[in-house]
């Protein structure tokens, strides 16, 4: 019996890293792109972290689909 | 085209039936936690997951060449019926667990399937032992576990970060980031379970002389796999979807968000290292794993017990369907014909009991969790019935107790006596527990080490 543990281990490697990874980044961008306080706007530093954060997950997708079609 | 036979006919229509309970039955993957935390209205939901599982057909066919040799050795002489017969099997246990509302995994049921219908046919020869434990045993057990405690990290992560902010302004950003995991998930399991059909059908046509062996599957082929998987997602397996979305967890946009881009990191990372893990294993982990991840979350390990039954049920239920399948259609066309005939009358059985109850898109969220939240870990231990489920009166059968046995009613079997319909399901449990004659009843008793296994 040839149980393949090294694939095993790098699914369960990637798949962590991937998923806290991304979550990570994204509830980042979620937290900047929204208001501290009610009634004013996020800084223009926030906003622009916010979107760094969601181009990275947005990144992210695009190489999922390439993994898909490949 | 020209050398098809009749009977190469009827695989090819079996096989696209199967691959639309395949769709039917794997919508709740992608779809059932986005369904349940409101990022997507029903509808909306299992229609965008149709088109995304039609594109995600046409997108590659490297799984559909290696779906037909690994697990079954082609040169020992598979004819037509066995694949028939193994179809049929993995048809049928899709509609059973349908009715039960239970996630399992389809290609677990075709592997089961047509590993049946070999033993029965050819022989224990002609099934690769080796690679059914590498294929389907261990990724069974790894996948809820990989994708589980990835989506409970994740979820820790993100209500630890996001402690401080504004609800309701969140909840919008992980909507829109879960529609997108979800959108992954759909795609990915279009190309992956179309491809397994189209497999079968390969193989059908190779075994029948109308292909050369290692072939590419025809257009057409890919073409109307992809149409009955995107029609069988659209059509939604309600009940299903209804156990994903509300009956494991009670989900929150930040829990739906973390275990759908559990799924879908999960799923891709399987497919693109080659340990592939089954769609619906990891998607129930990660609802799982999201649970067990919020401060106050529930899982109800009874409901989780009686899936994790049924994923133990799904190889040798639909191997035992599909080897009698096997031994009638060997008969010669008569034989073909009768569990052509057979299956058609089980099919349509089963679609007539599921509607005394039917589920649809109006009511898939109406399972609500009546207790309050306790604290994490502890199993709910009195969840009240709830009120969108009928409570079932009429007289129950061998097979309604037993489909009953494995199925999840919202309310832990054994609990809350004074409440009529929990006091229902629980004497349908024991009733089921008695008729040992049916392989599902065995799975009370898994159902309860399993949970406390878990």
């Amino acid at each position: 019996m040839d149980i393949d543990w090294a694939a095993l281990g790098q699914v369960f490697g990637v798949s962590l890293v991937a998923t806290v990874g991304l979550v990570g980044v994204f509830t980042l961008g979620i937290v900047a792109g929204s208001p501290r306080a009610a009634g004013s706007a996020p800084s223009a530093l926030a906003r622009t972290g916010a979107y760094a954060c969601y181009a990275v997950c947005l990144a992210a997708v695009a190489y999922g689909i390439y993994l898909i079609a490949a | 085209m020209e050398h098809i036979t009749l009977l190469i006919g009827i695989v090819i229509v079996t096989a696209l039936v199967f691959d639309f309970t395949n769709g039917f039955h794997d919508t709740a993957n992608a779809m059932a936690t986005t369904i349940s935390t409101g990022a997507l209205a029903p509808r909306a939901a299992v229609a965008m997951s149709a088109v995304l599982n039609l594109l995600g057909a046409f997108l590659s066919i490297e799984v559909a060449k290696t779906i037909s040799s690994g697990i079954i050795d082609e040169g020992s002489g598979i004819q037509p019926e066995v694949i028939f017969a193994g179809l049929v099997g993995a048809i049928i246990w899709n509609l059973l667990t349908w009715l039960a509302g239970l996630p399992s995994s389809s290609s677990h049921a075709l592997m089961g399937g047509l590993i049946g219908a070999t033993l029965a046919a050819v022989g224990t020869g002609a099934v690769n032992g080796d690679v059914v434990v590498m294929k389907v045993l261990i990724p069974a057990l790894a996948a809820p576990l990989v994708a589980g405690i990835a989506a409970m990290c994740a979820t820790r992560l993100t209500y630890r970060v996001t402690r401080n902010a504004d609800e309701e302004r969140t909840a919008k950003g992980y909507r829109a980031g879960q529609i997108t995991s979800a959108a992954l998930v759909s795609l990915a399991h279009g190309t992956n379970d179309a491809q397994k059909t189209m497999g079968v059908i390969t193989l059908a046509l190779v075994t029948g002389g109308a292909l050369a062996p290692g072939s590419d599957p025809p257009v057409w082929v890919i073409a109307s796999a992809g149409l009955a998987i995107a029609l069988g997602t659209y059509l939604g397996g309600w009940r299903i979807i209804r156990t994903m979305g509300k009956g494991i967890t009670d989900i929150q946009p930040p829990q739906g968000f973390a275990a759908q881009t559990s799924a879908a990191a999960t799923i891709l990372a399987s497919s693109h290292i080659g340990f592939s893990l089954s769609t619906t294993h990891v998607c129930s982990g990660s609802v799982m794993g999201s649970g067990l991840g919020r401060k106050g979350g529930v899982v109800r390990w009874g409901t989780a017990g009686r899936m994790v039954a049924g994923w133990a049920l799904t190889l040798p239920a639909a191997g035992g369907v599909a080897a009698g399948a096997a031994l009638l259609a060997q008969q010669g066309n008569w034989g073909v014909t009768t569990v052509a005939v057979l299956t058609l009358a089980l099919c349509g059985a089963i679609w007539l009991r599921s509607r005394r109850a039917p589920v649809d898109h109006t009511n898939v969220n109406e399972v609500e969790p009546a207790a309050a939240p306790e604290a994490a870990g502890i199993p709910s231990p009195a969840a009240e019935p709830a009120p969108g489920r009928e409570p079932e009166s009429e007289p129950a059968g061998v097979v309604t107790t037993a489909i009953r046995a494995v199925s999840p009613p919202p309310p832990p079997a054994g609990v809350s006596a004074g409440a009529g319909g929990s006091a229902e399901e629980t004497a349908g449990a024991e009733a089921a527990s008695h008729s040992a004659s049916h392989p599902t009843a065995h799975s009370t008793g898994r159902a309860a080490s399993a949970s406390s296994l878990s």
